[in-house]
C-alpha cells in the first residue's frame, strides 16, 4: 500500500494520475462499504472533478501541492458544499452545506481529493461510532470490534485501505483513541491551530480537527497543509501553519520525556506493556527517562463530562426546526421545536443536553460548570509545571484495546471512562499523538499517547517517529 | 430538565436517563466537593480576545440560498407555526 506522500510524489511526476488513484479508493470503498459502515455518502462526482482537476493542473506544469491527488476521508461533522452533511444525526437528514469549512478549501488548495463522509458519533458525542443515528462502523481489523470513536469512520477508512489519509475532530480523545483501536497516527493538535470555520460544533472551547495516517511522515503532511491562521475563526492562533515535516525525523536525543503514572495506571496490561517498551526505546533513542505522578489529571474526567454537554446543550439549540435540517410539524412554535428535537435527537445526545443543561441550571451552575471550570485551570497548572521538568509526557492512549460492538452501549458512565487518558489535553488545549506501538494479547493494535504543551507538533512528531522505526513499522 | 431542553421522554426513557445521569453526576461529585474558593475559573484554553475586522462589505452567502435550506419558507422570510395565542 502506498503512502500519502508516494502518491502525492507519483501524481505530480506523471507516473500515475489522481484521476486513477481515485478509482483505485473506489474499489476498495466499494468492496468493504456495506460491510464496514464507514462511508455516510461517497461523492463519486465531486471526486471525479477534483481528480481531473489535479491532472490538468499537473498537465500544465502547475505545482500541484503536498496532497497531489491523494485520495481522503472526511468525517461527516466537517462542511462541505453541496455534499450531504449530517453529523452522524437524523436532525441533519440530508442537508447540504452552502460553504466549504476551511480545512476542505485547504485540502482542495494542496491537490487532495475528498472522498465523501465518514460515519461518527452523533454529533461527536461517543467514543466507539454507536451513537450514529446511521448505524455503527465496525472496526475493520476485527469486524466484532467498534473502531472507537467518534472519529471511528475517518479511522477505518484508513485501517481499511479506503484511503490513506482522513480528517477526524478530537473534543475528548475522539481522534487518539480512534488511532489507537485501528492501528492509525492520529493528532490532536494544539488548540486553535486548525481553523474549526465550517466544523459542526459539539463542545467549542475544546474541538479541534485533525488528521489520520498509516505513517507519521503522512500525518505530518496533512497536518501542516491544514493548519495555519484563519480570519474565519476567531479562535485561530495568529501564526502560520509550522513546519512538521521537515522535523519528523529530528528524534528524541536530549529530550526529557516525562513518563506519567496517571496516564497508563489502570489500563488492561497488555496496554501498560506496551508503554513501558515504548518507554525503553525512546530511552534507547537518547531521550532521559523521568518519572511523573500527576494525580489531578483524574478530575479531568468530570470536569470534561460537565463542561462539554454544557457548551452542547449550548451549540445544539441551534436545532429548532426553523432555519435548516429536519421540522417535525406542531400547532405553535414551541411544541414544533420540542418535536423536532425529540425526534432528531439519539439518546446520547439528549443525555448529554440534559446534563450541560442541568450543569448550568440555577442552584447547580457553581457546584458543577463552576467548578468544572477552576479544575480547567488547575489541570493547565499542573500540565504547566510538569513541562518544566519534561519536554514530552507520554502515556496509554486508552485503557484497552478495541472494545465489541455493544459492549458499553447501556452503561455511558463506562464509556465516558475510555476517554480517561485523552481528556485532560483537550481542556489545556495542549497537543497531543497517538501513534500504534505493539499489539495486545489477541493481536489487536495498542496505542501510546505522547503529549506537549501547545504548539509542540513538531516534537510530539518527531518522538512518534522514533517509536514508529522502533516499532518495526517503517 | 428535558422541559428546559425542550425534549420529549417517554416515562421508560426518563427512568434510564435518570438512573444513568445519576451514576455521572455522582461521579462528579469527586469535583464538587473540593475547596476551589479562590481559583479562577477557565472557561477557554488561552482566553478569548474579541477579533474585529475592517467593516467593509463582503460576499457573503444570499437570501435565497439560507432560505432554501429552510424546512419552510414565505415572501424571503423563515416561516414557521404561530408563536402567539389566537385573540381572544
Amino acid at each position: 500500500m502506498k503512502s500519502a506522500r508516494d502518491i502525492a510524489r507519483d501524481v505530480r511526476n506523471g507516473t500515475t494520475t489522481a484521476e486513477h488513484e481515485l478509482a483505485s479508493s473506489l474499489a476498495a470503498i466499494h468492496a468493504k462499504n456495506d460491510e464496514l459502515n464507514v462511508f455516510l455518502f461517497v461523492d463519486e462526482e465531486g471526486a471525479l472533478d477534483a481528480a481531473r482537476r489535479v491532472d490538468a493542473r499537473v498537465a500544465r506544469g502547475d505545482d500541484v501541492g503536498a496532497l497531489a491527488g491523494v485520495p481522503i476521508a472526511l468525517k461527516d461533522n466537517l462542511c462541505q458544499v453541496g455534499v450531504p452533511t449530517t453529523a452522524g444525526s437524523r436532525i441533519l437528514k440530508g442537508w447540504r452545506p452552502p460553504y466549504n469549512a476551511t480545512v476542505i478549501d485547504r485540502l482542495l488548495d494542496a491537490g487532495a481529493v475528498p472522498m465523501g463522509k465518514t460515519n461518527m458519533d452523533e454529533f461527536a458525542m461517543g467514543s466507539s461510532t454507536e451513537t450514529s443515528a446511521y448505524g455503527a462502523t465496525r472496526n475493520p481489523l476485527d469486524t466484532s470490534r467498534v473502531p472507537g470513536g467518534s472519529s471511528g469512520g475517518s479511522a477505518s477508512a484508513v485501517a481499511a485501505d479506503m484511503t490513506t489519509i482522513s480528517l477526524g475532530s478530537d473534543t475528548g480523545g475522539s481522534i487518539r483513541q480512534p488511532a489507537a483501536f485501528c492501528g492509525l497516527v492520529g493528532v490532536k493538535p494544539t488548540y486553535g491551530l486548525v481553523s474549526r470555520y465550517g466544523l459542526i460544533a459539539f463542545a467549542s472551547s475544546l474541538d479541534q480537527i485533525g488528521p489520520f495516517a498509516k505513517n507519521v511522515a503522512d500525518a505530518a503532511t496533512l497536518l501542516e497543509t491544514i493548519a495555519g491562521h484563519d480570519p474565519m475563526d476567531s479562535t485561530s492562533l495568529p501564526e502560520p501553519a509550522p513546519s512538521l515535516v521537515r522535523h519528523v525525523d529530528d528524534g528524541v536525543a536530549g529530550q526529557r520525556v516525562g513518563v506519567v503514572r496517571e496516564l497508563f495506571e489502570g489500563a488492561d496490561g497488555e496496554v501498560v506493556a506496551e508503554v513501558e517498551r515504548a518507554t525503553a526505546a525512546l530511552r534507547d533513542a537518547g531521550a532521559t527517562i523521568v518519572e511523573l505522578s500527576l494525580p489531578e489529571l483524574h478530575l479531568g474526567l468530570s470536569a470534561y463530562y460537565l463542561i462539554a454537554p454544557a457548551e452542547a446543550s449550548s451549540n445544539l439549540a441551534r436545532y429548532d426546526g426553523v432555519r435548516y435540517g429536519l421540522r417535525v410539524d406542531a400547532d405553535d412554535v414551541a411544541a414544533m421545536n420540542e418535536a423536532t428535537r425529540t425526534a432528531g435527537f439519539g439518546a446520547e445526545v439528549k443525555r448529554r443536553i440534559m446534563l450541560g443543561t442541568y450543569a448550568l441550571s440555577a442552584g447547580y451552575y457553581d457546584a458543577y460548570y463552576g467548578q468544572a471550570l477552576k479544575v480547567r485551570t488547575q489541570l493547565i497548572d499542573v500540565f504547566r509545571r510538569a513541562y518544566q521538568e519534561a519536554d514530552l509526557l507520554l502515556g496509554a492512549t486508552a485503557p484497552s484495546v478495541a472494545f465489541s460492538i455493544g459492549e458499553k452501549t447501556a452503561n455511558p458512565l463506562a464509556m465516558y471512562l475510555s476517554d480517561v487518558f485523552t481528556i485532560p489535553t483537550n481542556l489545556a488545549g495542549d497537543a497531543a499523538v497517538s501513534v500504534p506501538f505493539g499489539v495486545g494479547d489477541t493481536g489487536l493494535p495498542v496505542g501510546v499517547q505522547l503529549l506537549g504543551p501547545g504548539r509542540s507538533e513538531a516534537r510530539l512528531l518527531a518522538a512518534a517517529r522514533v517509536l514508529e522505526v522502533a516499532d518495526g513499522r517503517s | 430538565m428535558a422541559k428546559l431542553a425542550r425534549l420529549t421522554l417517554s416515562d421508560a426513557e426518563l427512568d434510564e436517563f435518570t438512573e444513568q445521569l445519576g451514576q455521572v453526576l455522582e461521579h462528579a461529585n469527586d469535583i464538587a466537593a473540593l475547596d476551589l474558593e479562590g481559583v479562577v475559573a477557565t472557561a477557554h484554553p488561552f482566553g478569548l480576545i474579541n477579533v474585529a475586522r475592517e467593516d467593509v462589505l463582503r460576499e457573503s452567502l444570499s437570501r435565497d440560498e439560507v432560505l432554501a435550506m429552510a424546512p419552510d419558507a414565505q415572501d424571503g422570510r423563515f416561516a414557521v407555526p404561530r408563536i402567539m395565542g389566537e385573540a381572544p
